[in-house]
């Protein structure tokens, strides 16, 4: 009996092939990441004057795009560090889904961070000439650890699970099959081999929290240690990280919509699931609202001069529609649908992961680009499509490029291993019915 | 249109500055050999166009034009001496506000030798009035080569550095282009190299010194450098000499004078008398540039609308 229901967890979790559905999302996130590519190759060509920055928008949608790409993968060290150090266990199905996602956003953060330079091709100065005391070196240093620390998150749940998916090689290709040797042909199931990943990825899940909270704080800093209005804030750090998981807690329930629907994992992510993070989203939504007062009702008490323009643009100005947008699409039409019983079910929650990921991203342009726009002195001495910014096609490729990227990984991942662990799903159901019994 | 007519002719001005400089090599060895490479010299024919030039000796003499070379012009210091800076000095500028009607002849100087993309300005003169009712002024910004620099505080790569006498330098061989010192300068003085500068292949073709800041490189940061190069030859910087009204004062603090050509005064007297300033006090930078407030102005505030028409001129042009 046990071993039948064991047998059928392993068919339902294992990868499946794609598709036609499957096979035309991988054509066309392709197709955007080959027009990305083709865009950034022109710029390399050019230089970044095929995008709208200039002189006072000196930084634009690659930032924000970048700020955004580190704030989602934030959401691999919540569901996966902090739950379950605090002992949470509903979130396990949800463990792979959250640092997949940590570490393909994460590598795109680095890859957008060096379409934004001017120089890609000095990037070894870095390393050569990195002097401690600038924020981007803290940056490289705190992306790098992140990076690593997710990968080993990812991969030691995962040695069990290839030990299964080896037993069942007329389900999988040559190559992959090959892969999955070269990963884990090691992994003999022994309690010892149990007893050192636990303890690993119990240490890894402590020294991830710190990690992750420095990415995020870190990136904050790039513009809090300036002097600019509308970034000179000591409530930067806090800001970002609450912004980070709320959006990162936002893809998840996207991603679980789509891979529960896609892969008919009905049984494994269940109305639970959505229920409960659909509460997490509403907590983490209110707390990124309470930062949103602080920053922006503080400031407009005071209207401080150089801060008084700034805030008009954002409030009744220039940016006021994408400013309210980003405020309502990721956070209060999101807690509005999620805080009732019937807006946790799966496709209203789907719809509210929707918005905070869209409201989230347009955030990241609204904390970056209005504040250079707003500079101590007034613009002056320089052409007239200096004072604006609306990026370019080529800005909009590479940005929409680097999502669909991210999207692929995400994509592939989940076709050559499964996306909801296997053998943890089977003890946590075998240690359930031993405590029914 | 006019400002391509304008700056071709200053090349042409240039390239007679350097076949004059070529000259004076020749003339300085007095046997036929140069100093740069002696055999394509002898081979040259003789084209029989002469040119008179002043010797060594104080004769006049007459050599052929094909003999004549321009004399390539080298960095004078490394690029480590150019980062320490000139031992003994801290170069102060002082900004006198009740002569500056807006001429802007300081940026075109500073754009024309510095080689600045057109449209950009290293020197920018801003109409100012700080309150509602307070009287309108013309407040020309350099570099502010703070003591403080933010912009040095943030680069990853020491690319931007602040030297010993006083002045912050951009190495535009190590630019990385990220971009975070524009974002830190309060000033808004950095401007960035979008594309590559349309400079010509003479131009282009000088050998890069962080002193010079010449040739400006694609994808990397400029700005006003207080032209450590014109310093060390013991000149004013080019927006100095340009100014027709004396607006800048430049000087060495530890000397305590400072001077705009015509006029020197004692720094500490000058800022003491006429109640000196600088920008931004409260941000702690402590800037280099200090600015004497606008009383007993030389010229009335006019509001031309120079500004405008440029910008629509660089409007229509892109």
């Amino acid at each position: 009996m046990e071993n039948l229901e064991k047998e059928q967890i392993v068919q339902d979790l294992l990868p499946q092939e794609f598709g036609k559905q499957g096979k035309i999302w991988v054509a066309c996130l392709i197709a955007l990441c080959l027009i990305g590519f083709a865009a950034y190759c022109h710029q390399l060509s050019k230089g970044l004057v095929v995008t709208a920055m200039r002189d006072y928008a000196s930084w634009g949608i690659y930032i924000s795009n970048f700020v955004f790409f580190v704030a989602i993968s934030l959401v691999g060290s919540l569901i996966t560090a902090v739950l379950r150090l605090t002992d949470v266990h509903w979130s396990t199905p949800l463990t792979r889904i959250a640092e997949i996602i940590a570490v393909s956003a994460i590598t795109f953060a680095s890859i957008i961070i060096v379409v934004d330079m001017g120089r890609p091709d000095r990037f070894y100065n870095l390393f050569l000439h990195g002097r401690l005391q600038s924020p981007i070196v803290w940056d490289v240093i705190v992306i790098t650890t992140y990076f690593f620390i997710s990968l080993l998150l990812l991969y030691f749940p995962l040695l069990p699970d290839l030990k299964i998916m080896l037993k069942y090689k007329e389900r999988t290709s040559k190559w992959m099959y090959k892969l999955y040797s070269f990963l884990g042909s090691f992994w003999k199931d022994k309690p010892e081999q149990f007893k050192i990943t636990d303890k690993a990825i119990n240490i890894l899940s402590i020294t991830i929290i710190p990690v992750a909270f420095s990415i995020h704080t870190v990136t904050s800093w790039l513009f809090a240690t300036t002097y600019r209005p509308g970034w000179d804030s000591t409530n930067f750090g806090a800001y970002f990280i609450s912004g980070a998981f709320l959006v990162g807690s936002g893809g998840v329930l996207v991603a679980m919509y789509v891979f529960r629907s896609h892969y008919n994992l009905k049984k494994y992510i269940t109305y639970d699931h959505f229920d409960k993070m659909g509460k997490v989203v509403v907590m983490l939504a209110l707390l990124y609202l309470y930062f949103n007062v602080n920053e922006f009702l503080v400031p407009a008490f005071k209207m401080k001069k150089p801060e008084e323009e700034h805030l008009r643009g954002l409030f009744t100005g220039e940016f006021a529609p994408i400013f309210w947008f980003a405020i309502t699409t990721s956070m209060l039409l999101p807690i509005l649908i999620l805080v009732t019983k019937k807006g946790r079910r799966p496709f209203p929650a789907f719809i509210a992961g929707i918005l905070v990921v869209i409201g989230s991203w347009f955030k990241r342009y609204i904390i970056v680009t209005p504040t250079l726009l707003h500079p101590f002195l007034p613009m002056r001495d320089v052409p007239a499509n200096y004072h604006h910014y609306f990026p370019t096609w080529e800005e909009w490729a590479i940005c929409i490029g680097s999502l669909a990227g991210a999207l692929l990984v995400i994509t592939f991942f989940a076709r050559i291993f499964p996306i909801i662990p296997i053998h943890e799903t089977i003890t946590e159901t075998e240690e359930h019915e031993h405590d029914k019994k | 249109m006019e400002m391509n007519e304008k700056s071709t002719s200053r090349r042409e001005f240039l390239t007679a500055g350097l076949l004059a400089g070529g000259l004076a090599v020749v003339a300085g060895c007095s046997s036929k050999k140069s100093p740069f490479d002696p055999d394509t010299v002898d081979q040259v024919a003789a084209s029989g166009e002469k040119v008179k030039l002043l010797s060594v000796d104080g004769e006049i003499i007459e050599v052929d034009k094909a003999f004549l070379k321009p004399v390539p012009d080298l960095p004078q210091v490394s690029n480590e001496a150019a980062r320490i800076g000139i031992p003994g000095k801290k170069f102060a500028m002082v900004i006198d506000l009740s002569r500056c009607k807006s001429l802007k002849k300081c940026q075109s100087a500073c754009n024309h030798m510095h080689h600045i993309h057109p449209g950009q300005n290293w020197i920018k003169v801003y109409p100012m009035q700080d309150a509602e009712h307070t009287s309108p002024y013309w407040q020309p910004t350099t570099c502010m080569h703070c003591d403080e620099p933010p912009c040095v505080k943030v680069c990853p790569v020491d690319a931007t550095f602040k030297r010993q006498d006083g002045i912050v330098l951009i190495d535009s061989d190590r630019c990385i282009g990220c971009r975070f010192c524009m974002a830190a300068c309060p000033y808004s003085t950095r401007v960035f190299n979008w594309e590559e500068p349309g400079l010509t292949k003479e131009i282009a073709d000088k050998p890069y010194s962080c002193e010079t800041s010449v040739p400006q490189k694609k994808g990397t940061v400029g700005k006003c450098d207080f032209c450590p190069d014109m310093v060390r030859k013991g000149s004013l910087p080019h927006c100095v000499a340009a100014c027709p009204n004396g607006v800048f004062f430049f000087g060495d603090m530890l000397e305590d004078s400072v001077t705009n050509g015509s006029e020197t005064f004692r720094f500490s007297d000058l800022i003491k008398d006429k109640a000196g300033y600088r920008l931004m006090e409260d941000l702690g930078t402590k800037p280099s540039v200090y600015y004497l407030p606008p009383v007993n102005r030389n010229f009335p505030f006019e509001k031309h609308d120079e500004e405008d028409s440029t910008e629509n001129k660089s409007k229509s042009k892109s």
